[in-house]
């Protein structure tokens, strides 16, 4: 303890940051951050136990590892592979369509902004805070009379509608951080609309454009509510399938988390990859 | 609203040009806008327009003869209905509850990694890793491989704790029937912690370093530098993480569908109209609870707007 008091009256004199107790506050984010992961290495650690080592108490933590959960999964039963097919068709085609709309109508509301730009960006938001169980019915109803019931292509429709709300609001904040100045500097020269974009307005937004599809491309696979309503064995989500396991079904808990690892991969191997670009595209970009 | 508009944009925008040319030049702008303006109006508005028409209606799928105009009758009874009730309050003590200690876990958490120290980015990533869980997956994992009373980790860490000190009698409370909508709002703050986290962690990152340091040589403690220039300046991000975090909180099926089920009073409106839809097949009063929600959400969402946009103003005037 006198180690730590005197460390920190030594960093008072300096003008860096004082950092009373820093150790013991290290050691606390540490510990924070450790049981919040604890969960999914729980999970990750469970996938690869054999079932009668998964349902112990107290937890067999050291039991020896073994694929049979994930062996299990993928073939015992009903196989995943085509729910995961048809979560990365939706999640993808959706995200390429809220991309082409979002850009276009991003570029109206902020590079050359047509009149009233600010009631037409809330008007997009407004539709975010419509509670979406309400709007469940007409389209599982609509569906009904189209022939569209348990088609992944209603999903990539409500997927888009889902999300092009968010886009446009992020691709908004991050067009309207190309600065003004180089625009104009653009036009003088004489560069026409297609120059402009692709050498001032893409090399800025660029990123923005990452970070707005991995927003959409998470909330298309995550999502279950329309899914589970609007299709049934053909068109089902990976996020449906997970359903099957709500119930207990006696020793099952390694198969389970094979299955919850499984169809979390992509999001987790994405959202990882691009930790930044979730703060910016979580809060519609206006964090940087 | 448009001054706004002219004074953020009046570089780009240049003199309008008057009559016919102006019109057509007002289109050529709107034109980029328009697919994606159509294409939410058709999607996301004419289903209210059905949901409003079929609320007048006698409709369950059970009984496809009896179709017909209801007047009020599918509203009289959502408002008769103790469910509905339960229902609405269940919705707001679940959204109330996740907010605020996700919110407050994370301005904690924040702004322990606002700190330089050994691992900081591992300690981070760690932070996220609940958030990138798939909401179904991170659900049955709460439920089964957690919260269950036999095998579950939270009872097997009693019995291995208990274990140490000798004793072979340690508690073994059944989670999720003792405290069912607290196992729900603990799991849906473990997800949204990190999301609130990542918000606030970047509010205290633009902090103007200087000035804190000035305020520092000036004598003022930690606390006092908290509560009078931290906190003002974390004020919107923390409105924002609310507000974003009521939005989708407001609506979850996920938690509620796999650890409950909907039951032990856990339904919230999202799954009661689930249920009234999609098990009891009454599109006539499962639309008439919608629109009653949609008003209310009307409601609430003017004021969250007006927050938004006061937000979006001091944005715009920086």
């Amino acid at each position: 303890m006198s180690t730590v008091a005197h460390a920190s009256t030594t960093d008072a004199a300096t003008p860096k940051k004082k950092d009373r107790g820093g150790p013991w506050l290290s050691l606390l984010a540490w510990v924070v951050g450790l049981l919040f992961v604890l969960p999914v290495v729980w999970m990750v650690l469970t996938s690869f136990h054999s079932e009668a080592d998964a349902a112990t108490n107290p937890p067999a933590v050291f039991a020896p590892l073994t694929l049979d959960g994930y062996r299990e999964f993928f073939s015992g039963g009903a196989s995943p592979w085509p729910p995961l097919l048809n979560s990365l068709t939706a999640s993808v085609v959706s995200t390429i369509v809220v991309l082409l709309l979002s850009l276009p109508a991003a570029y109206a509301l902020s590079i050359k902004p047509v009149r009233k730009w600010t009631d037409t960006l809330f008007f997009f938001l407004s539709t975010k805070m419509l509670p979406v169980v309400a709007g469940l019915l007409p389209l599982y109803l609509f569906a009904q009379y189209a022939g569209l019931l348990d088609n992944i292509w209603l999903l990539i429709l409500f997927y888009t509608s889902m999300n092009l709300p968010i886009a446009v609001w992020m691709m908004r904040s991050f067009l309207s951080e190309v600065p003004v100045e180089m625009l104009e500097a653009a036009q003088m020269d004489g560069a026409n609309l297609i120059k402009t974009l692709r050498s001032v307005i893409a090399p800025v937004v660029t990123p923005g454009i990452a970070a707005t599809a991995l927003i959409c491309f998470i909330f298309s696979w995550n999502e279950l509510l329309f899914a589970r309503v609007l299709t049934a064995t053909v068109a089902e989500t990976a996020p449906v399938f997970l359903t099957s396991f709500v119930t207990s079904q006696g020793l099952f808990l390694a198969q389970l988390c094979a299955a919850a690892f499984v169809v979390s991969l992509p999001v987790l191997t994405a959202g990882f990859a691009a930790q930044d670009k979730l703060v910016q595209g979580l809060s519609l970009g206006s964090v940087k | 609203m448009t001054s706004v508009a002219e004074k953020s944009r009046v570089g780009t925008a240049g003199t309008p040009p008057p009559g016919t040319a102006r019109r057509a030049s007002a289109w050529v702008r709107r034109a980029p806008l328009l697919p994606a303006l159509i294409f939410m109006i058709i999607v996301t508005q004419l289903p209210f327009v059905a949901t409003l028409v079929i609320s007048f209606m006698d409709w369950n799928a059970y009984y496809p003869d009896e179709r017909g105009f209801a007047g009020f009758d599918n509203f009289v009874r959502v408002f008769t209905d103790v469910n509905m009730r339960d229902a609405v309050w269940t919705t707001i003590l679940l959204t109330a509850g996740v907010v605020l200690i996700s919110l407050l876990l994370g301005l904690g958490i924040a702004l322990l990694l606002d700190r330089k120290f050994r691992g900081r980015g591992a300690v981070r990533t760690m932070m996220i890793a609940p958030f990138l869980v798939v909401p179904v997956a991170a659900a049955l994992i709460w439920k089964h491989a957690l919260y269950n009373p036999e095998y579950g980790l939270f009872n097997g860490a009693l019995t291995w704790f208990w274990g140490l000190f000798g004793s072979d009698n340690p508690p073994q409370p059944d989670w999720i029937s003792n405290m069912p909508l607290w196992a729900v709002i603990f799991s849906l703050v473990w997800q949204w912690t990190p999301f609130m986290m990542l918000i606030l962690l970047a509010g205290l990152q633009g902090r103007p370093l200087d000035v804190i340091e000035a305020a520092r040589i000036d004598g003022a403690n930690s606390w006092q530098i908290f509560r009078s220039m931290t906190l003002p300046h974390l004020r919107q991000y923390l409105e924002l993480g609310a507000l974003l975090g009521s939005i989708y909180i407001v609506q979850n099926f996920d938690a509620v569908f796999t650890i409950t089920s909907g039951g032990l009073g856990t339904a919230n409106l999202p799954y009661t109209i689930y249920q009234i839809f999609y098990q009891a097949h009454d599109y006539g009063r499962a639309s008439a609870a919608a629109v009653i929600v949609v008003i209310g959400t009307i409601i609430i969402a003017t004021f969250a707007l007006r927050t938004v946009s006061s937000l979006f103003r001091e944005e715009s005037g920086r």
